[in-house]
């Protein structure tokens, strides 16, 4: 019996041996100096998903981002609490009076983890792989950030040169006012010229970042260890970064109650005040960059009524809303953009709730003896929305005082977005993350005419905004712009193809000992200068 | 016995084909675009239009299923769609994960299952039989998501005692080598790291023990009556046999034939079975791979995915049938 048991237990461990060697594309890591390693001074950060990939250029998730913004970095960067452009890899720019010609002056003494040299080429390749791909599913956000390819009508890079080692002049077709804001963004950080040959990139990240890729255990964790040749001084502080994903809410909070995990993000708004009221944690607050909204379908009889949107507009009491859902945790919003954004309409007046409102409006149409309609409800929690369900129920509860019969719809969440976005929905929940921190990002790709078919959902089509929103991408001159971009707000706000709902801040917990973590509105942040205490 | 294993494994290949085919056909029947989703909110109509297209997706159904077998006849279970991996490079990890944790679960069912079954049965209408009973009601209809979350409450944030979520200690991780934690730490003479391991899997292991624990005990308990009811069990006992070994030499084997089956059955559910226990307990298993390809509609992943379980699940039921005349040699295979 023993012997039989002894033997069985070796076929177990040959067999196991035997199917592992099969996996060898399962996880992959390079070899790092571990000894230097201190594990007490590497940040664990709690989060509910895996990165798709750790090639920026190729994804659009947030979950990516937020790792391959610890590996390498862009020509320029975002303020450390706001979307102003602050210097990168490039430490001075010019921009030529006609807004057509954009000079990088680089950093010299920069080095890609692989040991290749950070220069003008580098950079030239990086460009020159985006835009000579012409391939719109690989490089999503090239494509839609910089109106398309190489030999596109609509593409915005002329072309990307080296002049010497370490200046770069990006000449532009057309004047494209948030340019230098696009560049910034996570995707068009660069890589280095060698890991670009062949397509390793996505496992296998090299930057020039404050921290190394070391190794990824899919669904688990991803090992960063820190870049010790970093080109910042006295940077990074932590000895490196692990990502450990952790679905559920809840069971990351009690991980990092225990200590395991030192920083959490999504936390249930519910939970602020067992962070609040826990001595070893903190609560970390990121600024709003996003709106959550009801939108209507202006094609659909009756939302095709700019009355019956006004006054269902009148029927959305927000700050309830906000109070119950939100834990206060939001600010009421009025425009289809947050008020952090250049250009928001500050002037505009809410749509105060009034019920006696609502059924004014609702007689000038002949609909006082209101109507049966389906509300489509998010099936998901987002950041802009942490239960859809129970706001569907507020909003009907509301609805109902002026005997409009809202029926609550959902599907699960990939269905849900496709339905909506062929139009079946007649009046939904939904809401967007902005990515670049510009107006244009809210107003042109959630609400033109253009976009119909894409991201805007209500499909909603107004000529005047059109001109505006066009006249907009195209102006240098700042103060143009976010007249111009007020202006469309005044039009949105009357023509009501949403209620508005909230900008809300997500919320972020932590271990007490954390220090220089400042929470970035565009969801993701290096961690270069956080430090435990 | 030889040819009975051998009939056995023909006839899994038309029940896999069929369980192949129906899974196909459902995740089609979803709604729902892939390349929408791998593309995201931001991506462009002709973008979305040219990924469906190399992923085949515009094809015919009966195609891209006749693609599929084609496929899988020469051992290549797709790439994943999401992460542009092949499905057969990157599953072990997750399927490994899944094995160690209702591996370590089934040893805690059956050990506490089986033996509270025997005493229950042993001392029938005693105290320890409604106690056991009653938790074993409970066992079946407790909902695994709050059992896992007070788990974690009760015995790592409040007593201490255990980790929260988890395979290993992430700041001293284990290096796979297997992918199975007990195994690596082993290989690796890491006894400290073996000793995280075994913590870090109580709690999951308990949590997905649960249902087939309960379930396992009132099999136990009532074939265990039926078994000492039997005159050859009256007769052991009216010899003056002590009731000890009456029980556990005599009456156990017999009533374990169904008991097996029970266990069988329910190690294949808990493979496929672990995604809240995984959820909960941030465990990277097979069960959380599918449920994430399901809400990315990566479909390879779902189909082969899917297949790898139900193909343990039917080759541990052949395993529980060939059990059968280990433990009782009356019964003969034809």
């Amino acid at each position: 019996m023993k012997k039989s048991l002894l033997t069985l237990f070796a076929l177990m461990l040959a067999l196991s041996l035997a199917l592992a060697g099969c996996s060898s594309g399962g996880d992959s890591s390079k070899g790092g100096d571990d000894d230097k390693v201190d594990p007490n001074n590497v940040m664990i950060y709690g989060r509910g998903g895996d990165s798709v990939a750790l090639d920026p250029a190729v994804v659009t998730d947030g979950e990516s981002f937020i790792v391959t913004e610890q590996i390498y970095e862009p020509l320029v960067n975002y303020g450390k609490d706001n979307t102003d452009i602050v210097p990168g890899l490039a430490k001075k720019w010019e921009i030529s009076e006609d807004g057509l010609t954009y000079t990088f002056e680089l950093e010299e003494d920069v080095k890609f983890h692989d040991g290749e040299k950070f220069n003008a080429d580098a950079v030239v390749k990086n460009f020159d792989r985006w835009a000579q791909s012409k391939d719109g599913e690989k490089f999503a956000y090239y494509g839609s950030m910089f109106g398309g390819f190489e030999g596109d009508e609509g593409h915005v890079i002329k072309d990307v040169k080296a002049e010497g080692d370490y200046k770069v002049v990006i000449t532009l077709n057309k004047p494209q006012a948030p340019f230098l804001k696009n560049v910034a963004m996570s995707p068009f950080a660069i890589a280095s010229p060698k890991s670009l040959d062949g397509d390793k990139l996505s496992k296998e990240p090299v930057g020039t970042g404050p921290f190394k890729f070391k190794s990824w255990k899919p669904n688990d964790t991803i090992v960063l260890e820190k870049n010790a040749d970093y080109w910042v001084k006295d940077m990074p502080k932590l000895d490196g970064v692990t990502f450990k994903v952790i679905k559920d809410n809840s069971s990351r909070l009690n991980a990092l109650t225990k200590g395991e995990i030192d920083l959490m993000d999504a936390l249930n708004p519910s939970d602020m005040k067992k962070v609040s009221d826990n001595s070893k944690l903190q609560l970390f607050e990121r600024p709003s960059m996003n709106v959550g909204y009801l939108g209507f379908n202006v094609e659909k009889a009756p939302f095709d009524k700019k009355e019956v949107r006004q006054a269902i507009s009148h029927l959305i009491d927000k700050q309830a809303i906000i109070d119950n859902f939100y834990e206060g945790t939001a600010e009421p919003a009025k425009n289809p953009m947050p008020p952090s954004i250049a250009g928001y309409n500050d002037e505009i007046q809410d749509r105060e709730y009034d019920e006696a409102k609502a059924k004014e409006l609702l007689k000038s149409v002949g609909m006082e003896k209101g109507f049966t309609m389906d509300l489509w409800a998010m099936p998901v929690a987002r950041p802009y929305m942490p239960n859809g369900q129970k706001v569907a129920e507020a909003i009907q509860a509301k609805l109902a005082k002026v005997n409009i019969k809202a029926n609550i719809v959902t599907f699960e969440w990939g269905t849900y977005l496709e339905k909506v976005q062929k139009g079946e929905a007649p009046m939904f929940m939904l809401g967007w993350t902005g990515d670049n921190g510009d107006a244009d990002n809210f107003l042109y790709t959630l609400l033109d005419k253009d976009t119909i078919d894409s991201n805007n959902y209500a499909r909603y089509a107004n000529e005047d905004v059109h001109k505006l929103l066009v006249e907009a991408q195209t102006t240098a001159d700042e103060a143009k712009r976010e007249e111009l971009y007020k202006q469309a707000q005044v039009i949105i706000h009357e023509d009501a193809p949403w209620v508005p709902l909230v900008h809300s801040k997500p919320q972020l917990a932590g271990a007490s000992k954390i220090k220089g973590f400042v929470p970035h509105p565009t969801g993701s942040q290096s961690f270069a200068d956080v430090s435990f205490e | 016995m030889f040819a009975y294993t051998i009939r056995r494994l023909a006839t899994l290949v038309p029940v896999l084909l069929g369980m192949t085919f129906i899974v196909f056909m459902m995740i089609r029947a979803i709604p729902g675009n892939p390349a929408q989703l791998i593309l995201g909110q931001q991506a462009t109509k002709e973008a979305v239009a040219a990924l469906t297209q190399r992923l085949g997706l515009d094809q015919p159904w009966y195609t891209q299923f006749i693609d599929y077998l084609t496929g899988l006849f020469t051992g290549d279970l797709g790439v994943s769609l999401k992460t542009n991996v092949p499905i057969a490079e990157e599953v072990w990890p997750y399927l490994a994960a899944t094995i160690e944790l209702a591996f370590v679960a089934m040893v805690i069912a059956i050990v506490i299952g089986v033996n509270a079954g025997i005493i229950s049965a042993w001392f029938q209408n005693s105290w320890f039989d409604y106690t056991a009973m009653v938790l074993a009601l409970v066992g079946v209809s407790m909902p695994i998501f709050w059992l896992g979350l007070m788990e974690q409450y009760v015995f790592s944030i409040h007593l201490d005692l255990l980790p929260t979520t988890g395979r290993d200690n992430i700041r001293v991780p284990v290096d796979p080598i297997t992918h199975l934690y007990l195994i690596d730490t082993l290989i690796q003479g890491r006894m400290d790291q073996f000793a995280e391991v075994v913590k870090h899997l109580i709690l999951p292991g308990a949590a997905l023990a649960t249902i087939p624990m309960a379930i396992i005990a009132r099999m136990t308990r009532s074939s265990m009556l039926e078994v000492m009811r039997s005159d050859y069990i009256r007769t052991a006992r009216a010899k003056g046999m002590k009731m000890f070994w009456v029980v556990y030499k005599h009456s156990l084997k017999n009533a374990l034939i169904p008991v097996v089956t029970v266990i069988g059955l329910q190690t294949g559910l808990l493979l496929g079975g672990a995604i809240l226990t995984e959820t909960i307990f941030g465990w990277p298993g097979i069960g959380t791979y599918i449920y994430d390809a399901i809400s990315y509609r990566d479909y390879p992943v779902i189909q082969s995915g899917i297949l790898v379980v139900a193909t343990i699940f039917v080759l541990i039921n052949l395993l529980v049938d060939l059990l059968y005349a280990a433990i009782d040699p009356r019964i003969k295979f034809k």
